[in-house]
This record gives C-alpha cells, structure tokens and sequence, in this order.
C-alpha cells in the first residue's frame, strides 16, 4: 500500500500524528495543507481559539495552544518553517473537550495557522502572528 | 450602577478641580514664583481611598538631573497620543508656560539652564517626606512600587539591589512588581523575596518555564477605608527576551492576558471593589490590554519612564504614568462605592530636591548605604563641558560618548550601546564620577565584546531592534528605545515594516556605504548571550574619560529619522 502524506496524517486517533518527511525538499507547501486538510471547504472565522505569545521568548520552544469546540480534528502550520506542516489532532466522538497543546520550533517570525474541521465538514481557521527576535536591548 | 456617561461626567468634574490642584496649578506657582514644599503637596482630599504610585526610580537614591526625551515616536494609534508627545506640544497639550518647572521637569528645552535654576529632581529621603505628607493627611493610603528598583547604579550593583531592598522596607512600600530585579539572578530574587522583602512580590504573569503553571503571587487584597482594594502584579512581560535568559531559566513572563482577566474576575469574586493593576507593560502595551480586559479601574504603568501630568482615560480605566527615576510621585485619590470607581483626582507631584526637605530617617539610611563605598563613588574621573543625556528614541549624547570610548579602546569600526532608558543626565561644568558613569551602565552582564559582523547581520540587529519600538501592534514592542550606534550612520523609516526600516548605512570615518557580505570590526555591551567576554563596559569607559580629562560631546547627526 502507497502511504500518502495526507493518509499519514489521517492515521492519528485521539493522538498526536507528526508529519516526518525526509527533507525539507518535500515539504508539502501551505496552500496543499490546507486544501488537503479542507476538502474543497472554504475555511470561515470564529469558533477556533488559538493562544501563541506575541514574541517568543525561545523559538526552538513555543508554547501554542488550539481550542475548537465540536472540532473532529485541528491542524497546526508553521508556514515560515522549512517544514511548515506542525500537527494535527483528531479528537473521536468520546474526546472531553477538542482542545490541544503543545510546544513547536519556529525558525522565524511568522503567522501561525490553525485550522479546525468540524462533524459537518466545514472548517474554520485562526493565525497568530508570533515574532522570533534576536533581543536586547529592553530598559 | 454608574454608566460611562456618568463616569465621563465625573471626570470631567474632577479634570476642572485639577485646575485648582494639580497640574495646572504649577504655572501659577512659577508665575508667583512661589515654589515651595506646601504648594507641591498641596491637594484637596477626595473619595476614600488614595494610591501612591513610585515607578522606576532605577536604584537612584540620590537627587539626580534626567534630562526627558527628545524623541518619543508613537506609531500606530498611538501617534500623536500621550506620552508621545514632546517638547512644546507637550506643553501646549497640558498647558505649561515654557521656561516653568514643570516645563523643566517634564520636557527637555534648555534643559542644562533650567537644570540650574530649579535644580536636581528626584531622591528617596525626598520621596519620603512626600509619602508621609500623603499619609499624614490620608492613613490608609496604599503605597505601591512598579519595579525596576533594585538596578541602576553602583551601590545597588555591589550590594546585589540590598540598598534598595532596605530603602523600600523603610519608605513602607506595600506590593511591588518587577523587571531589572531579575538581572540578578532567580536564586538572589528568591533570596530577597523570602528572606528580606516586607511586602508582597506580585507578578501575574510570572510562571514556571516547564509545566507554565503561576509561580509567583498574582494579587494582594487590602482593605482601606472600607473598601476592598486588590492590586495585581504585572511584571515586565519580555523578560527572558529583552534581558539574558539565563538568569532566570526556570520562569516565563509573557502578557497572558487571559490570565489577567482571569485574576479580574477571581478578586471581583472575593468581594474587590477597586482593582488596581501595577503594571511594568510600558504605556501602549497597558493603553492595549486595557481595551481588551474588562473590569481594570486604575492601571499604575511602568516600563517606559513615562511622566504624563494627567490620567489617560481608557474605557472605564484610568492609565497612571508617574516617570521614573524618583523625579516624581504620583497620589490618586479615588471615590469608591457600591463596589465601584466613581471618581477620581489625580497629582503628578515633582520631587523638586532643592524645595522638599529630606526625611532624616531615609536620608541616614541613604548614607549609610553609601558608606562603605563613599571614595570608589565619588572618585572624579573628569569633566563635562557638555550636557550629557539618553533619554529617547534614538541617539544621545551619554550613548555617543559610550560608543567612542568603545571603538576607542576596543580598537572597533563600529560600537553598539543598548537603547535602556534609564540613566541619568550631566550638565555642562558637572564632574563626571564613577559613580556617574556607573549610573548609565550599572548591570550584572556589563562585558564590553568585540567581534566581527557582516553589514548584513549589523542591519538586521538594526531591523529588528527597531520593530521592538516601532510595530504599530504595542504587544509586539519590548519597550526599549533603538540601539546607539558609533562609527555608522543609517536612515530609519518609522513608518515602514521590519525589514525595510533601515537604509543608507554608511561608515562615518570614509562616508563608505556599509556593505551587506563585507566584514565589520564591532564591539558593544550588554549581550544577552551567556558566555560573553570582554572587560566591563564602566571601565571601558572610565580609561576613556581619564584619557580626555575633559569631555565634549555634540549631539550625534549620524542618524536620520524618517516616515514621522
């Protein structure tokens, strides 16, 4: 059986499916992730949460946070990353509550994107913008 | 229940009492020439609560001149709004005659001839006599300290921020929050905080780096005069960023605004009539979080050394900016009732040294303190026949002195000085002592490095320090003023993205364009990078000054400034 990166990333169940690509080379660029993860759903606002830090304080470890209630599954994107896709969690029907966090790297200032798919197909997206900076100079 | 509009009116009935107390009192006193202690203090009690608010005073025990800036560009919807307002629209905007004291204390136009003529600002046995002033006509006034406190000169810098500690526990200061405290060390703010501090340490956003749980004391409640008062601490937000990270590894600041409405709304449940938040966001970060967490009824700011002679009114919240450096006191009277502000008078009262007696209490700790340092203090290394000054966005004239002393005697194409806004200001005639030059360099990671950089890495330190002051988002600001430069000269775009802010960097020796791929000799100081070497910056410093004996600095042209 061919294992596609999308069917990869679909084999998660309640748990955490990390994307783990050879090279940066193959990465699968923002607008793939997303259309693969929408279906053809335009992504809408609203009833997504995503909490970042404004600046992070060390960007090999930022703390993100993602809420969606009634999501079936949350997809998380660094697209200033040379591997922009980050996660996705997919949360089954026994799941208490559709909410995930976690701590990822992020190589540079970007805009952080979160997209939730809902039971009924839509999907919904937040984006933070979270700056990686050199420091100093605070008085 | 008061609605805005009531509270609007309310406002506006104490904004005309001001006129009688506050700030537009003082040009009358300059016409009367009639500057005296009474007069400073004198307010007309109001409400039944009252909060005295000292910020930033940067471990100055002593009077001291600090020279407001020249530069203070607001971006964004903060362009124009106060406290970026300067100079004579300053003046016009809060209706001070030039040549005045509050033109002197507040602005910067003849700074060195004023200077002469009201004299130095600001000292801890000064600020005293005030408190016990307030507190003699209001008992229950609740005294609190927005940090940066325990850093900032010598004394502190030997004894590890205990002469302010002591200093603090005498004044009688009841919660503080923090910033440059933690440039010591978790383990010396620990020691402080459990052992020697007698009152609260709050931070809100303070918490454990590896599980981001609360690791510090969010809140104090008080009761006074009948009213429960909460106070939530919020310490500087960019700690681990703008400061060595490695200092404090095991804490994370952050803003968190949703845990500061969360402890809104838990001191509101536990019955808090008033909620008050000392804050070390700087002023447009807290003009920014106030807009999106409800329930704040006076936010004291800090950070950003700002002294604003009347409340910003936010909403239903009242911003506070009392400046720094001890140069003033700030006493609000508040009207609380049914559980709500009702009203409010506000002083921004200047700690004019030569006018206010000194507490005697205060002033025999202040020397004792000093004591056993009084010689290495108080050596002269020189003079200055030039006002020397950093307050302000870019460039002053301590900073261009600094820079030549590095490249000087560091052997650098290029010198780099941090944009901190402490540090006081010399007038022309003054002895430029040790002491002098540890007040504007006085750190625990003070290594003066030399090391090469492409032009490509220079201009983006140069890019990225100044999207901290000039993002027109203030959560994206670190609340530093731009990075001092020697030996290269830039234009910078305020108005531009980052990245693009920065052009025309040339070298000022040849006039040579600074190239991206060539290689630059560079020296500076306080890196944030652990591990770095170098002799102290305040000894650089001093075998330069020795070397001159006499000092001559003019204001640096090095720097164009544009997109305003």
């Amino acid at each position: 059986m061919k294992l596609t990166r999308r069917d990869t990333l679909w084999l998660g169940l309640g748990g955490l499916a990390t994307a783990a690509l050879p090279g940066a080379g193959l990465a699968a660029t923002v607008e793939e992730l997303t259309a693969g993860f929408a279906g053809g759903a335009t992504p809408g606002t609203g009833g997504i949460t995503l909490t970042a830090p404004e600046i992070a304080e060390n960007g090999n470890t930022v703390p993100i946070e993602v809420s969606a209630p009634g999501a079936v599954a949350i997809m998380l994107i660094a697209p200033g990353n040379p591997e922009p896709s980050v996660a996705t969690f997919t949360f089954g029907p026994a799941a208490g509550s559709q909410r995930a966090a976690t701590r990822i790297r992020l190589a540079k200032t970007q805009d952080v994107l979160a997209l939730a798919k809902m039971a009924d197909g839509s999907v919904v997206q937040a984006q933070s913008t979270v700056k990686v900076t050199i420091g100093g100079c605070g008085g | 229940m008061i609605t805005r509009r009531e509270f609007l009116q309310a406002s506006l009935a104490t904004s005309m009492l001001w006129g009688a107390s506050g700030i537009g009192n003082w040009s009358r006193l300059a016409a009367q020439q009639a500057l005296s202690q009474d007069k400073l203090l004198e307010f007309d009690d109001f409400g039944n609560v009252t909060l005295i608010h000292i910020t930033d005073i940067h471990a100055q025990m002593r009077p001291i001149w600090f020279r407001e800036p020249e530069w203070n560009i607001g971006v964004g919807a903060a362009q124009g709004q106060p406290p970026h307002v300067v100079g004579k629209e300053f003046l016009q905007m809060f209706q001070i005659a030039p040549q005045s004291p509050e033109a002197y204390a507040l602005t910067y136009e003849d700074f060195s001839a004023l200077g002469r003529e009201y004299g130095k600002m600001g000292g801890l046995d000064r600020v005293a006599t005030v408190v016990a002033a307030i507190r003699a006509a209001r008992p229950e006034a609740l005294l609190l300290d927005g940090g940066d406190t325990w850093h900032g000169s010598m004394t502190s810098f030997l004894t590890k921020g205990q002469d302010m500690v002591n200093a603090m526990n005498l004044l009688g200061v009841e919660a503080m929050t923090s910033h440059w405290e933690w440039t010591y060390g978790a383990d010396r703010v620990r020691e402080i905080v459990e052992n020697d501090l007698q009152f609260p340490f709050l931070g809100a956003n303070i918490f454990d780096a590896e599980w981001d749980e609360p690791a510090f004391e969010p809140y104090q409640m008080f009761e006074r005069g009948g009213v429960q008062v909460a106070v939530i601490g919020q310490a500087f937000p960019y700690m681990p960023i703008a400061n060595p990270r490695w200092m404090f590894p095991e804490y994370s600041f952050g803003i968190r605004e949703e845990r500061m409405q969360e402890m809104v709304d838990e001191v509101r449940a536990k019955g808090a009539d008033l909620v008050v938040c000392l804050s070390h966001n700087g002023f447009d970060v807290d003009r920014k979080m106030v807009s999106r967490v409800q329930g704040i009824d006076v936010i004291l700011t800090g950070h950003t050394h700002d002294a604003v002679p009347e409340p910003v009114v936010i909403g239903e919240t009242i911003l506070i900016a009392s400046g720094s450096n001890g140069k003033f006191v700030s006493r609000v009277d508040l009207d609380v009732r049914d559980g709500r502000m009702m009203g409010f008078r506000h002083k921004l009262i200047p700690i004019f040294a030569d006018v206010i007696t000194p507490d005697p209490e205060m002033a025999a700790l202040i020397e004792a303190e000093r004591a056993p340092f009084k010689a290495q203090l108080e050596e002269e290394i020189g003079t200055t026949e030039s006002l020397l000054y950093r307050r302000g966005n870019f460039q002053g004239t301590w900073d261009d002195l600094i820079c030549d002393a590095i490249r000087s005697e560091r052997d650098a194409q290029i010198a780099l000085s941090p944009g901190v806004r402490w540090g006081p200001s010399l007038l022309p005639g003054d002895a430029i002592t040790r002491e002098d030059i540890h007040n504007v360099t006085s750190m625990t990671y003070g290594q003066c490095y030399r090391t090469e950089m492409t032009g490509e890495v220079i201009k983006t330190i140069l890019e990225d320090v100044a999207d901290n002051i000039f993002n027109t988002d203030p959560y994206y600001q670190q609340g530093g003023d731009m990075v001092r430069v020697g030996g290269i000269g830039f234009t910078c775009d305020v108005a531009k993205p980052i990245g693009s802010r920065i052009s025309e960097m040339v070298l000022t020796d040849t006039g040579a364009t600074v190239d991206a791929a060539s290689s630059y000799t560079v020296a500076g100081w306080a890196s944030v990078n652990e591990g770095t070497e170098g002799p102290q910056i305040w000894d650089v410093i001093e075998a330069h000054v020795k070397k001159l004996g006499t000092v001559r600095v003019a204001p640096s042209d090095t720097v164009r400034v544009t997109g305003l």
